[in-house]
């Protein structure tokens, strides 16, 4: 009798747990040898991985493009000053209800640019950050179009505060990616998966698209005001220019689409790929994003799928969230 | 008699964004792919015409360029995008915006971020009065006209034209159309072509009327996508109309007080999606769906 298994990751992949809880251990412990600037440095990588994770999450198994995402960026960021400074809430409560916030936010919103699909989607979601960061510059209490500091931390000597964002950095990306790994191992995942796979046919075969894209809408809206409030906390300044700037998409855009569109791990690698990168070419001005521009097109057309496939040629997956079949012709039960 | 002169301003000023609006609308019609580089094309354009105008005359300029953008549009549809087509929807998104960074930042190197304008000399100062307040300058006029005549000239092209209709049959169906011997990669490097050629008219009238910088392309495509939207997909008429929606609701808005007149046009825009979706002139013409 043929008899065939469905297992979700294979022989080494049980080990991973262990392997993750040992990096999240040497990350945590990581500010008793590492300098200061280490620490900054770990925080940028740290909120990278963060934004290529959500955008990937959203655009690749949520068939979501959007290029309006710097909208929670900016939100997140805004409202950790608020909350922190205003309201004179704990900086890192004041994170926790940034991202609800964020959330929040999202819903209405959702509804607004799902009217729109394919590319209009996209240029929908950069409008609607555009006129967020419109309202937001009328808006004297949050500093108008100058922006305004982040007073939380004042009290603080420089190296606790910097430990402690990089405390709440390790933190925040240990739980989006143990959420994301869940997420995407849930009921909501498998629909997910088969979205990213072919839309209509999941449809047909009773995935509710739209529901499952609105809920990823929201879910990755919480993570981007994370990531918002992280980098506030990293520069200690809210400038509306730059938090709603049109180029965090055009980095989450590369990272993923190097990295690997609809795998988890793609954009991670993605992510740390570009941190080098920006590191090595920063000095060359605007070259630099216009070498990006041309190693993005590069990728997309000869490998479309991205490095982390082409890498590991589809085989290891360090975060087992598909299922896959083991036949038994192997041990000649045929 | 402000908002009169405000509100004819707005309506001249529309006849641009239909111009910006058109080719984009153009190129999803045939190809579903939004351009997301457009507006960095038509400020390509505006600087490649001070360029050349330099060494010879603004005539000269105009008359060289825009047929090089064309070439340019039909050059990188042949080339890069028809491949990325083959590869679903996302990848030709990447491309042009991968196309728009470039293409800023080209510019940004080349031009530096100082802005700009093309010097059109008594041009741009003289106007037709029209009554003791109202005043039509123009240049203004000129690009309204430019925004009617392109519109004009796309509808008699895409409906009595043999190129045309061709590009409406692939636009229908490209597989029944490529059965019938129709050229499908050439049709979308034509369809690319006239794209970037309007974008070149429109961004060149947009260098004479402001001061322009690199980073103005996204601007030029988000003015471009509220006329398209407001218009309603896949009308040529409707994209006109958007245009001057979208022109004479910034003009109402500037009115009130300068900042809000590009909020106003977005509030427009927001009213029109969340109240009539499918925007105001819907109906089906042309090459478009």
């Amino acid at each position: 009798m043929i008899k065939e298994r469905i297992v979700r990751g294979a022989g080494f992949t049980r080990a991973l747990p262990i392997f993750f809880v040992l990096i999240v251990l040497v990350l945590a412990t990581l500010p008793k040898y590492l300098g200061v600037m280490y620490q900054v440095k770990f925080v940028q990588a740290f909120i990278l991985i963060l934004l290529a994770t959500m955008w990937n999450l959203l655009a690749g198994f949520g068939g979501l493009v959007s290029i309006g995402q710097q909208a929670f960026i900016g939100i997140g960021a805004y409202a950790l000053v608020y909350f922190a400074d205003i309201l004179n809430l704990n900086p890192f409560v004041a994170t926790l209800f940034a991202g609800i916030f964020c959330g929040l936010c999202a819903i209405p919103l959702s509804f607004l640019v799902f009217r729109l699909a394919g590319g209009y989607f996209a240029i929908g979601t950069w409008v609607v950050a555009e006129i967020i960061k419109l309202f937001t510059v009328q808006i004297s209490a949050l500093g108008g179009g100058s922006g305004i500091s982040l007073a939380a931390f004042s009290g603080m000597g420089r190296e606790t505060r910097i430990a402690a964002v990089y405390w709440s950095a390790v933190v925040t990306i240990v739980v989006v990616l143990l959420s994301t790994i869940l997420l995407m191992r849930s009921r909501l995942g498998l629909g997910l998966t088969a979205m990213r796979d072919d839309n209509v046919a999941a449809g047909v075969l009773g995935v509710k698209v739209m529901r499952y894209r609105r809920i990823v809408f929201v879910v990755v809206a919480m993570g981007f005001g994370f990531a918002g409030s992280l980098i506030a906390m990293s520069n200690l300044r809210v400038q509306p220019d730059d938090i709603f700037s049109v180029n965090y998409s055009a980095i989450m855009i590369f990272m993923v689409v190097i990295g690997g569109l609809g795998t988890i791990e793609g954009p991670i690698l993605g992510a740390i790929l570009y941190y080098f990168l920006q590191d090595r070419l920063r000095d060359y001005g605007a070259w630099y994003l216009i070498v990006l521009g041309i190693i993005a097109i590069v990728t997309v057309l000869t490998a479309p799928k991205g490095l982390w496939p082409l890498i590991t040629r589809d085989r290891i997956s360090l975060f087992p969230t598909k299922y896959r079949v083991i036949s038994p012709t192997k041990d000649g039960a045929r | 008699m402000v908002w009169t002169n405000a509100i004819v301003q707005g309506l001249l000023t529309g006849g641009l964004y239909a111009l910006l609006a058109s080719g984009l609308s153009l190129i999803f019609g045939v190809m579903r792919i939004v351009n997301l580089a457009h507006g960095d094309f038509s400020i390509l354009a505006a600087y490649a015409v001070i360029s050349v105008a330099m060494h010879t005359n603004l005539i000269g300029g105009i008359v060289l360029v825009l047929p090089v953008m064309a070439l340019l549009g039909y050059f990188l549809q042949r080339t890069l995008l028809n491949k990325s087509l083959a590869m679903g929807v996302l990848s030709p998104l990447l491309i042009t915006f991968a196309f728009s960074i470039i293409i800023q930042n080209v510019l940004l190197q080349v031009y530096t971020a100082n802005n700009k304008s093309i010097l059109t000399g008594r041009f741009s100062s003289e106007s037709i009065k029209i009554s003791k307040d109202l005043q039509i300058g123009l240049l203004p006029l000129v690009t309204f006209l430019a925004g009617v005549i392109v519109t004009v000239c796309l509808h008699y092209f895409l409906n009595h034209s043999q190129l045309g209709r061709a590009l409406r049959a692939t636009s229908d169906d490209p597989m029944a159309a490529d059965l019938v011997g129709i050229n499908n990669r050439h049709i979308y490097g034509i369809a690319t072509a006239i794209g970037l050629f309007s974008a070149g008219i429109g961004g060149v009238l947009f260098g004479m009327r402001t001061q322009f910088a690199p980073s103005f392309g996204p601007i030029a495509l988000v003015f471009a996508f509220e006329a398209v939207i407001i218009g309603g997909l896949g009308s040529l008429w409707g994209t006109l109309l958007g245009g001057v929606v979208l022109g004479i609701a910034q003009g109402i808005g500037s009115q009130i007080q300068p900042a809000y007149g590009i909020l106003a046009g977005h509030i427009v825009f927001i009213a029109v999606l969340v109240l009539r979706p499918q925007g105001l002139l819907p109906k089906q013409m042309g090459a478009q769906k």
